[in-house]
């Protein structure tokens, strides 16, 4: 690559490592705010971990969680303006909680019970949430990005000013969709932001596997795309990255925005990530978890203390105690909602298994119902 | 009412939706400037506007993928894929988002659209302009899948395709495109309701069960049957899912004998599951093994195009089989 449009721009980074804010990409977020993101950060954390408890001890079937790209998760998403849409891979529910999602919704989806607003029909994690502007879940990789395109371009053909983010990993890039979706975004210059999560990982392959690319960032420019880089570990980096990409794409010029984050966990409960990882590597990366650095900058503007760490903790401890009984109180799906759906209507052939399966023997333990 | 063939008839039927609802949008390889390799969309871009009919990039994924997501925005995408043969990049959306969006989203989001491609042999396309995969696609819990047989049919189908609330496939036969002409009221607005079969010929002896182009191949060994004094009944299916099996069932209870028509591939081909369906539904009425003329377990050939598919020739001497056993 050559000329000057094609150079990649430096890396977003707005704190400091004495936590003082670089003075050019301060996006002025007010103490308030900040203390809000910062506190949705620590609840992601504390829900993360006590949901891998219960998927040790059986309660929940897996996770699939954020550690370690919370500021990745909760920047991008505080960016959007209330009328943006949100397209989900599956490591977002931070983003989800964020937009709306009330707490006892999503551990009913983790639960997968009868009060699961997808009625129990996906894994733990793949969850929907229509009225707070999110997408839909599914596990093949990068159908999302098709997707969030298309709908950012339906919003500009009617003329509506609201704009599309999409996240997916950056094994994502990997897949025919990121290549249908970027292209896409390119021709029709449709109010999106491509959001890479470049934790390093996909499941258990090292970013330099999936792409000779020297950035993933860099793909934006064969698709007429803008390239962005940002310290995914700086929550106020990512909502200034994140803002601006929003601006850019509004004004017709996609954003393929890439987050450098890492992943403090396995893939999912899963995974055993010390098949493939060294100790070393991981303490470094830890030495780099956006929580810990967030907290440092609140702590010295006097945002912050031990004290309110300890409380908020017991506060959203307590919260997810509440959510986790009422989830595990709740019964399973009635067999309907099996049949229901499929089409809006039942057609005859439905109609016929589900007589059929009212009377066939239930199976036992659904899910820990 | 006006003489057209089927390529007018769904140029219409598309005109027709697109007058009545500015929500439907029509997407795909061709399908503006040039009318689409068929001429099917002929003249859409100059009525609706480059903002409602989109030559897009060569990519049946993103086609697809960006429908899926104007549906989810509200819009009615009608996508075209220019042969069926090459809907399989495109496969995953279908599959796994298409059809699955009402049901994974506990029915908060639906993935609404109707994707047109043309199927099926006769016009010396070999492999890749040839094939029929209706039976990938009926095997999918979510779409339906409907074939017309004739231009009245076609347009009545895709109307009622469009305004039904769930995401089809709607397969065109290319064989009869231009060869089967009908009278098709031009402009107006009427519907051929879905999961309706038709029975095309009234008989007695054997039922036969086609659609699409090998309808005219079905309707041709029963003329030749009859005049063997074997008197069939042929059903065109036009929607192939959900299926109208109250229209096969009570023919097969009529005949006992049953012959299913198809171009695709035998193994697991739909003729398998109407044969199934027929065999829990109506078995103590069958006098005959229920039987399929099919096209071979063969990739679709070039040259020998006509010895693949199950033309009369192929159907006459199974009907007569089935009326003897």
């Amino acid at each position: 690559m050559s000329g000057p449009e094609f150079v990649l721009g430096d890396v977003v980074k707005v704190l400091e490592p004495d936590s003082t804010v670089h003075p050019d990409n301060d996006p002025g977020l007010s103490p308030e705010r900040c203390v809000a993101l910062y506190e949705h950060m620590v609840m992601t954390r504390v829900l993360d971990e006590r949901l891998v408890t219960l998927q040790r001890q059986g309660r929940i079937g897996f996770h699939i969680g954020s550690m370690g790209e919370e500021a990745t998760v909760i920047g991008t998403a505080a960016a959007l303006d209330e009328t943006d849409w949100l397209f989900p891979c599956y490591r977002e529910f931070g983003a989800l909680l964020l937009r709306g999602m009330p707490l006892q919704s999503y551990m009913d989806n983790m639960y997968g019970n009868g009060n699961d607003p997808v009625k129990g029909r996906q894994m733990p994690d793949h969850y929907s949430a229509k009225p707070y502007r999110f997408g839909s879940v599914s596990s093949p990789i990068g159908t999302q990005i098709t997707q969030a395109v298309g709908f950012a371009w339906a919003a500009k053909l009617r003329g509506e000013k609201l704009a599309a983010i999409v996240y997916f990993g950056e094994g994502a890039t990997s897949s025919n969709e990121f290549h249908c979706g970027a292209n896409f975004a390119g021709v029709y210059k449709t109010p999106t932001v491509l959001i890479c999560r470049n934790n390093g990982w996909a499941i258990s392959v090292p970013a330099e596997k999936q792409s000779a690319s020297e950035t993933f960032a860099q793909k934006a420019f064969a698709y007429g795309l803008v390239p962005m880089r940002v310290d995914g570990n700086d929550l106020l980096a990512v909502y200034k990255a994140t803002r601006d990409a929003l601006a850019l794409a509004r004004a017709g010029k996609p954003v393929l925005l890439e987050c450098l984050t890492h992943r403090l966990s396995g893939h999912s409960t899963s995974d055993d990530p010390t098949r493939y990882r060294g100790q070393e590597e991981m303490a470094a990366e830890r030495a780099q978890d956006p929580l810990p650095r967030m907290r440092a900058y609140l702590e010295k503007k006097g945002l912050w203390s031990e004290q309110k760490q300890q409380a908020f903790i017991a506060k959203v401890d307590a919260e997810v105690k509440l959510a986790v009984e009422a989830a595990e109180k709740a019964p399973a799906p009635v067999l309907d909602t099996m049949f229901d759906d499929v089409f809006e209507q039942r057609p005859w052939h439905l109609r016929e298994q589900y007589e059929e399966s009212l009377h066939a023997p239930r199976a036992q333990g659904h899910g820990g119902h | 009412m006006t003489q057209m063939n089927m390529v007018k008839a769904i140029n219409d039927a598309l005109r027709v939706a697109m007058r009545q609802d500015s929500r439907v949008v029509v997407l795909g390889e061709d399908v503006g400037k040039v009318g689409g390799v068929f001429r099917v969309t002929e003249g859409l871009i100059n009525e609706f506007g480059a903002e409602r009919v989109f030559d897009t990039p060569l990519s049946e994924g993103g086609i697809i993928g960006t429908a899926v997501g104007m549906a989810l925005y509200g819009l009615v995408p009608v996508p075209e894929i220019q042969f069926a043969d090459f809907i399989f990049p495109a496969f995953d959306q279908i599959v796994s988002e298409v059809a699955k969006f009402r049901y994974r989203s506990g029915g908060e989001y639906t993935s609404k659209m109707v994707i047109r491609t043309p199927v099926g042999g006769g016009i010396r396309g070999g492999h890749y302009h040839s094939q029929s995969p209706e039976a990938y696609f009926i095997h999918t819990p979510g779409l339906k899948i409907v074939c017309p047989s004739n231009p009245y049919d076609a347009k009545g189908l895709f109307l009622a395709s469009l305004r039904d609330p769930d995401p089809v496939l709607f397969f065109e036969p290319k064989r009869i495109y231009r060869a089967a002409r009908s009278d098709v009221p031009e402009g107006e607005d009427y519907t051929v309701p879905l999961s309706v079969a038709k029975v095309v010929r009234p008989g007695n002896h054997v039922t036969v069960i086609a659609w699409g182009a090998m309808l005219y191949e079905a309707i041709e060994a029963s003329n030749k049957a009859a005049e063997q004094g074997i008197d069939c009944e042929v059903i065109d299916l036009r929607t192939l899912w959900p299926v109208d099996i109250d229209t096969i069932v009570n023919s097969v209870k009529k005949t006992g004998r049953v012959v299913v028509v198809h171009e695709a591939p035998k193994s697991c081909g739909f003729g398998a599951e109407l044969v199934s369906l027929i065999n829990e539904k109506a078995f103590d009425y069958l006098e005959a093994p229920p039987t399929r003329v099919t096209g071979w377990d063969t990739p679709f050939p070039y040259t020998l195009e006509n010895d693949y598919l199950p033309l009369a020739g192929r159907i006459l001497p199974a009907i007569a089989r089935v009326a003897k056993y």
